[in-house]
């Protein structure tokens, strides 16, 4: 073989490289998610599996029925009415009024980024650690 | 002869079918994918809700702007209001600013009508401008992923923002100005505490404009400046410089504004058909 010395240096420091991720996080435990559920609102517009599989699809769904059809008003799965809005229904102060304890949870665990929050505001939540000084 | 050419055929199309068929039935049975019927139902985008029983509904909706009535004050309210309850920033560098409602001078809003001997209290009415929601809208015939609409049922030109690539086209297309697009993160100029939490705000790159207060309309009010304008008159005692109503409703106010006073609207000769008009 010739190079042989050089050329199972590169490999080895090939495959150190590619593997880096999997050695550097050994041992180190990811923080589960743990969504909180509402305290006041037990029921969510379709039932608990439907919505932990298919809540993107059904949001897809609701944003086009109110924006492209002026249908705004959608039956959930126990008869009751509800507006289509995620800023007014789904994250309403009754309901999942915190998104860094409900979305962000399993979505930072699986690494998504959903794109809604770019427009859509997020309920207001305390700061605990950032004081803002005050801009004239 | 055991199979022919043409039976063959059959035989493998079916087949194909049956193979289709088993993995679908899997999925929806672990729950865990679609059912067919769900995957139908999403890939046509069927709506999935009702129309509420309180929305206000019309087959094509209008306004009627009487500028005769109207003062900097009142044009003013109307301008804060809007962009105050739609989230629009305030930005001062006019090559970065986003409007949906603002008030202009005749010479600018009517340029083919305007001569150097104009009748002198017209040039100095504040004008108010928005989206004509035309009913040939040229924004909605160039955008190229329909972010920009025609509703079919009441005839308001909407944009779907989930849709809007930032292309530009429909502000080359509109004749009339109306559109903004937005150069920076309109976030930077809202206050946090100025945010109206009920309505979202807009990302960088993305075009915006009146939308005949449609969140508003659903929940059985008018647009909001025709409500402030009427609040407005209501305390001077003089009759509301705006009427919004169904053009297309031969008892509408609108229409009975229509029938018994003059109006213009703005840029006729380029047959977009706006559906708002100037009682001059």
């Amino acid at each position: 073989m010739y190079d042989g010395g050089k050329i199972i240096t590169g490999v080895v420091i090939g495959l150190a490289l590619l593997t880096f991720p999997f050695w550097y996080n050994l041992g180190r435990a990811v923080t589960k998610a743990d969504p909180k559920l509402p305290t006041k609102e037990k029921q969510c517009v379709e039932p608990k599996a439907y919505m932990k599989t298919k809540h993107m699809q059904l949001l897809d769904l609701w944003r086009d029925s109110t924006v492209r059809a002026a249908k705004r008003s959608y039956i959930g799965f126990n008869g009751v009415k509800y507006d289509m809005s995620l800023q007014n229904t789904c994250m309403s102060p009754d309901c999942h009024s915190k998104k860094t304890e409900f979305c962000d949870q399993c979505h930072n665990y699986t690494a998504v980024v959903p794109y809604c929050w770019d427009c859509h505001i997020p309920p207001k939540e305390e700061k605990p650690k950032e004081v803002k000084p005050k801009e004239e | 002869m055991g199979v022919n050419r043409r039976k063959f055929m059959k035989i493998a199309g079916v087949s194909v079918l049956g193979l289709g068929a088993v993995p679908a039935q899997v999925l929806a049975e672990d729950g865990l994918g679609f059912t067919i019927s769900e995957t139908l139902l999403h890939f046509f985008h069927k709506p999935a809700g009702t129309v509420a029983r309180e929305a206000l509904t019309a087959k094509r909706w209008g306004m009627a702007v009487n500028v005769r009535l109207l003062d900097d004050e009142m044009a003013n309210a109307c301008m804060e209001v809007c962009h105050r309850i739609h989230n629009v920033p305030k930005i001062d560098n006019p090559k970065h600013e986003v409007k949906w409602i603002w008030p202009d001078e005749f010479k600018h809003a009517f340029t083919s009508q305007e001569h150097e001997h104009i009748e002198e209290g017209l040039k100095k009415l504040p004008f108010l401008l928005m989206c004509n929601h035309c009913v040939n809208a040229p924004c909605c015939r160039v955008c190229p992923t329909q972010a920009t609409f025609k509703r079919e049922s009441d005839g308001i030109v909407l944009m779907d923002m989930h849709r809007c690539i930032g292309c530009r086209f429909c502000m080359a297309a509109c004749p009339y100005g109306s559109r903004s697009f937005n150069w920076v993160d309109p976030r930077k100029y809202l206050k946090e505490e100025d945010e109206n939490p009920e309505y979202p705000t807009r990302m960088k790159g993305v075009v915006e404009k009146c939308n005949f207060c449609a969140e508003r309309l659903a929940k059985g009010k008018i647009p909001a400046c025709v409500e402030i304008c009427q609040e407005m008159a209501k305390k001077k005692g003089t009759e509301p410089p705006l009427v919004f109503g169904d053009v297309d409703d031969p008892d509408s106010e609108l229409r009975q504004l229509l029938r018994s006073s003059y109006t213009l609207r703005r840029k006729p000769e380029l047959g977009t058909s706006p559906n708002v008009f100037y009682v001059v």
